[in-house]
This record gives structure tokens, C-alpha cells and sequence, in this order.
């Protein structure tokens, strides 16, 4: 029992880079075109929503590690880039960045508590440290209480450029979700990424190579972090309104949802599922609290059947094909 | 009356006591886990779902069968427990040959449908469950005024605690428990069903939960959310005891009761946080848990 069969967020078989390069081209193609017929504001929470699902991913795909209390970088960047915007009076791109901060600073912390345990330990811990900054949230006299900051102005980001035009934020946002995308691609495709995977795939075998497993586990961590508080401060700056819905667990639960149907450890899974569940929760508004037995019912259905998630199962799917093709021509060559 | 720090007693002995029925909780339904813990090797994210519907049962079994309190204590645990035995053969037993992460993931989209079916049915405002007539009145203990029902609260936890310790610790039932939290496939040789004894675990740890839930019933409203928040607080307190001794959890539910219930008296800011302020400590301390074995 010390080394489970199948490690979470195993690779669902990698595929090849021809793959992933045209699937990048077919889903930048889709963002830039996709304003022409679907509500901008509409595309950016996806694109929000995509980018932390994106940064959780790195942790559990990746690593291996199951944080359920990522909601608190997406709120914690949530309330201090509202707050430096509205009551500092910050720039956008500077109350963006000082949020990401925040949320780095708070992934330092709790990433140097929560690596002291592994496995569902791990998971309880972030967990239990997320509701203690939601707690935080609530009582804290700048956060607003239940009201939350509202009304957080959007201003002109550099100076020149306008936010307060939709379009014009729409590729802000779009910029800014491919400028995090691009960064957790290069991460996980570098030499610190394959030490990552080695922890995820037996952390023993790494240790005894001579890797400060911890000290990855640790970075990861924080650049995880640090990358949904950038998605968090960014929707903020987008919806004008920090609340304490970025920082219940809920929110916590809703990110794993949407890594686990798109597709742990696969680059593009995270960004499928975020599309799926905000569209699932916007058709679903008015249907009241039928929204989480449907969200909790797919948690269920995906762990029973579909573990590998909707990219998972595709790339996997894709594999198999590939496989089967090269297996008679190598048996043409021994003929 | 004579006043500690400046703060009445009447306020002071009245948070303990809260602090001690809050506990009482927290020790019963670590308890549970660290049972299912132990022989499933998954965290029962459900657990506080469970111990909602418990609450539940107890009310539908007074408002339609017209079955009191006394009756709802039985047939809640053996009701929510026989719903916990049907989870654990239906889904939870495809899992254990997977990462425990996944019986996390499960059991956490199993308590967001409970949740939402019962938010669904009666809101979020909850409903009344009266005092059973014989635990009505309280005593005057000259420094405070000690409600019956409250004391038969912890006293009722408190055993139920020590018989669940003595049944694992001291029967053979619970050694045949214990070999196979050690090692399920020896025991299994021996010509014991290994398995069955997993699903009784689960539905034994799933009614514990329930018994909780009735016995919070009267005080608290009986509301679909109220096992939400508590279970995380309950995981904090598994992390800070560790889940591997079942006196150990026990102790450590009854004592962090305790320790919130004075944080209200002395720093009312810090009440809601102090349990998890007390985790960050112990792990920076004693990384595996107050009275955990290290893996």
C-alpha cells in the first residue's frame, strides 16, 4: 500500500509536439475570432477561469500534488489588485502585478506548511489554510465583508491603453492568458519540469538522485500560486468587484472540477473544462442549487469513468492509433 | 462573584461549555474518519454531508413517523450507515487500487450532491428540532447554568468515543481490524473476508457521523449546510492529532473545542481562525501530528 498503482494525474500518453502545436494554433485561432460571436465578457471569464485552472494543473499534473485551497491565491490577488486600484488609485497593470504578489507571498507561506505532509494530508492542509484566509476575508475591514470591493475602477493600462473599451480589455486578458499559458508550457517542458514529473512519478527514486524534492515541490508550488493570483487579480480588474466567492472553498472545489473533466496533466485539459463548467454554470444560473449536485454528480461520474479526462482520453485515443499503425509497419519491415 | 482577567465567569464557563459540546463534535467525527481512514486509506470527504443527513433523518423520523429523539439516536446511524455501505459497494470499492487522491475527488462530488439536493428541499435557513422533553430544564451549578441536554451531549460523545476505543482496541473484532489496516492480503490469507470487513468500516464510520448529526439536531437548526464548514475544521484537527491513534483523535477533537471556546472569551477575532493557526504550528513542530506515526 506505501506506492499506489496509478499515481494521480498520470500521464495520459504524451503527445507529440506536432499535436500540440496545432492544437495551440487551433485554440489561439478560436480566442482571436471568438468575440465576433460569443459575449466578450462572456470569453474573458473563461480565459480567467482558464488560466487558474491552467496554474492548478501545473501542481496536480504535474507533481503530483492535490491542493484543495487554490481558491485563496485567486481571491487573496482578487482583493488587494481591487484594493490597489480603487483606493490606492494603482494603474491596472500595477495593481495586476502587486495582487500577483500578494498571492506569490501567500504561496511561499502556505506551500512551506502544506509540503511538510504529502498525499490527502496535503490536500486537508491547504484546505483547512484556505478557510482560514477565507475567515480573513470576512472579517478584515478593507475586503468589505459580504458586500466585497465593488465598483474597483479599470483605468488605462501603460497609459495608453483604454480598458474601459471592452474590446480593448478583451485582448489584455487574451494577452494576459497566453502570456501565463505560454510560461506554465515552458516550465513544464524544461529541465526543473522533468525533476517535477520524477517527484510525481516516486519521490524516493528522486531524492535518493540527489534532488531537494521540497524545494522543487516548493517552487512549484509558489509558481502555481503566484499563477492564479495573476487570473485572479485579472478578473478583478475585469468584473470591477473582489468577493468572497474567489476565496470559499467552493471555488477551491470548482478548479479541481475543472482539471479533473478536461484532463489532469495534459496542457490543454484544464483550459477544455474551465470552458466547460462556466458554460455549464451560466445555462444553469437560474436552476439555483441544482448547479452543485450536476457539478457534484460530474466530480462522480468523471473519477468512476473518465479518469483521464476529456483531453486525456483524446490524446490517449490518438495514441492508440498512432501505435497501431506503426505496429504493421514494423512487422512489414521484419517480413 | 469573584472575575478572572475581567471576564465574568457566567461568560467564561458558558464558552467552555460550548467549547466542550463543540469538541464533543469534533472528536466524533475525527473519530469516524480516522476509522475509514484507517482501513480505507481514503478521507471521507462526505463525512460532513453524512452527518447533515443524520440530522435530517432525525427530523424526518419526528415529523412523519412521529418517532422521537430517542429512537432517531438508533435508527439515523443504522440508516445513513446502510447508505454508507451502498456508496462504499457501488463506488467507493473501484477506487482502491488508484491513487487515495481519487477517493478524495469522489467523495467530495458526493457531498456536493447531498448538499445540493437537500439545499434544493429545504433551503438554507434550516429547521427547528425540539429538546426531547426528559433533557429539558438544566441545572444551577452556582457559577453557571448548566442546560441538561448539553451535558448529556458530551457525556453521551464521551462514550460513545471510549466504546468505539475499546471495540478496536480491546475485542478481537477490532484486532482482526487492526491486522488488516497493517496488512489487508495476510489477513485475507487467514480466511478472513477482508473486503466485507472494509464495507462494515465505512458504514460503522458513516453512522458515527450520522449519531453526531442527531445529537446536533437540537441545538443547532437542522440545515443542509451545516456539515460544510465543519468538516474542514474537522480536517484540521485530524491533521493536528494525525489520524493514527483513535484515544489520540479523541483528545485532540475535545481539547481544540476547548481552546476555541476560550479564544471567544479572550480574542473573539481569532475564534473562527485559532484551530487552524494551531495547525500551522504543529506542523511546523511536529510535521506528523500530535499523535501521529511518521510514515
Amino acid at each position: 500500500m506505501t506506492t499506489a498503482a496509478y499515481q494521480i494525474g498520470a500521464p495520459a500518453k504524451t503527445t507529440t509536439l506536432t499535436h500540440q502545436y496545432v492544437a495551440f494554433g487551433i485554440m489561439t485561432a478560436f480566442f482571436v475570432v471568438a468575440p465576433i460571436f460569443i459575449y466578450p465578457v462572456f470569453l474573458m471569464q473563461a480565459l480567467c477561469f482558464a488560466l487558474f485552472a491552467c496554474a492548478f494543473n501545473l501542481l496536480i499534473g504535474y507533481v503530483g500534488l492535490l491542493s484543495f485551497g487554490h481558491a485563496m491565491f485567486l481571491g487573496t490577488a482578487g482583493y488587494i489588485s481591487a484594493h490597489a486600484a480603487k483606493v490606492w488609485g494603482f494603474p491596472p497593470e500595477f495593481a495586476i502585478l502587486t495582487g500577483t504578489a500578494a498571492s506569490a507571498l501567500l504561496g511561499v507561506v502556505a506551500g512551506a506548511l502544506a509540503i511538510r505532509r504529502q498525499g490527502i494530508y496535503f490536500a486537508m492542509i491547504t484546505l483547512a489554510l484556505a478557510q482560514m484566509i477565507y475567515f480573513f476575508a470576512l472579517q478584515a475591514p478593507f475586503t468589505g465583508g459580504e458586500d466585497g470591493i465593488q465598483a474597483v475602477p479599470r483605468g488605462t493600462m501603460f497609459g495608453f491603453l483604454d480598458l474601459s473599451d471592452q474590446m480593448t480589455l478583451y485582448w489584455v486578458v487574451l494577452a494576459i492568458f497566453l502570456f501565463g499559458f505560454l510560461l506554465i508550457y515552458r516550465i513544464v517542458h524544461s529541465p526543473f519540469g522533468q525533476v517535477l514529473k520524477a517527484i510525481r512519478e516516486n519521490e524516493q527514486r528522486a531524492t535518493s538522485l540527489g534532488y531537494k524534492t521540497d524545494h522543487y515541490k516548493l517552487i512549484a508550488f509558489v509558481l502555481s500560486a503566484t499563477l492564479s493570483g495573476l487570473a485572479g487579480a485579472t478578473k478583478a480588474i475585469v468584473f470591477q468587484l473582489a468577493s468572497l466567492t474567489d476565496v470559499h472553498w467552493t471555488m477551491s472545489g470548482e478548479v479541481v472540477l475543472m482539471t479533473l473533466v478536461g484532463g489532469m496533466g495534459t496542457v490543454f485539459g484544464p483550459i477544455v473544462g474551465a470552458a466547460i463548467i462556466i458554460t455549464m454554470q451560466n445555462y444553469l444560473a437560474g436552476f439555483g442549487e441544482w448547479v452543485l449536485v450536476i457539478q457534484g454528480a460530474i466530480f462522480v461520474v468523471t473519477v468512476l469513468l473518465f479518469r483521464r479526462g476529456i483531453v486525456g482520453e483524446i490524446a490517449a485515443y490518438l495514441h492508440s492509433k498512432s501505435k497501431s499503425k506503426s505496429v504493421p509497419a514494423e512487422a512489414e519491415q521484419a517480413a | 462573584m469573584f472575575e478572572l482577567l475581567g471576564i465574568p465567569p457566567q461568560a467564561l464557563f458558558g464558552q467552555l461549555l460550548i467549547g466542550l459540546i463543540n469538541g464533543s463534535f469534533y472528536a466524533m467525527l475525527s473519530l469516524g474518519l480516522a476509522v475509514i481512514f484507517g482501513m480505507l486509506n481514503i478521507i471521507n470527504f462526505a463525512h460532513g454531508a453524512q452527518y447533515m443527513i443524520g440530522a435530517f433523518v432525525a427530523w424526518y423520523a419526528l415529523q412523519y413517523f412521529g418517532l422521537d429523539y430517542w429512537w432517531s439516536l438508533l435508527i439515523a446511524p443504522i440508516v445513513v450507515g446502510a447508505f454508507g455501505v451502498v456508496l462504499e459497494r457501488t463506488m467507493l470499492q473501484r477506487l482502491y487500487k488508484l491513487d487515495h487522491l481519487y477517493g478524495l475527488l469522489l467523495t467530495f462530488g458526493l457531498a456536493l450532491v447531498l448538499q445540493g439536493f437537500f439545499l434544493n428541499e429545504f433551503g438554507s435557513s434550516g429547521l427547528p428540532y425540539p429538546i426531547p422533553p426528559s433533557l429539558q430544564g438544566g441545572q444551577n451549578l452556582g457559577f453557571m447554568f448548566l442546560p441538561n441536554y448539553r451535558a448529556w451531549v458530551i457525556v453521551f460523545s464521551l462514550v460513545v468515543c471510549l466504546v468505539t476505543w475499546y471495540l478496536i482496541e480491546r475485542t478481537k473484532l477490532g484486532s482482526y481490524l487492526r491486522a488488516a489496516t497493517e496488512n489487508p492480503t495476510l489477513v485475507q490469507a487467514f480466511g478472513i473476508n477482508v473486503p466485507r470487513m472494509i464495507t462494515l468500516t465505512y458504514g460503522f464510520g458513516v453512522g458515527l457521523a450520522a449519531l453526531a448529526g442527531v445529537l446536533a439536531a437540537p441545538i443547532y437548526r437542522v440545515n443542509p449546510l451545516m456539515g460544510a464548514d465543519l468538516i474542514i475544521v474537522v480536517f484540521a484537527v485530524v491533521v493536528i492529532g494525525g489520524m493514527g491513534s483513535i484515544l489520540g483523535s479523541v483528545v485532540t477533537g475535545f481539547a481544540l473545542g476547548i481552546i476555541e471556546g476560550l479564544t471567544k472569551v479572550f480574542y473573539p477575532e481569532a475564534s473562527n481562525t485559532v484551530i487552524f493557526v494551531i495547525m500551522a504550528i504543529v506542523l511546523l513542530l511536529k510535521p506528523a501530528g500530535l499523535f501521529g506515526r511518521t510514515a
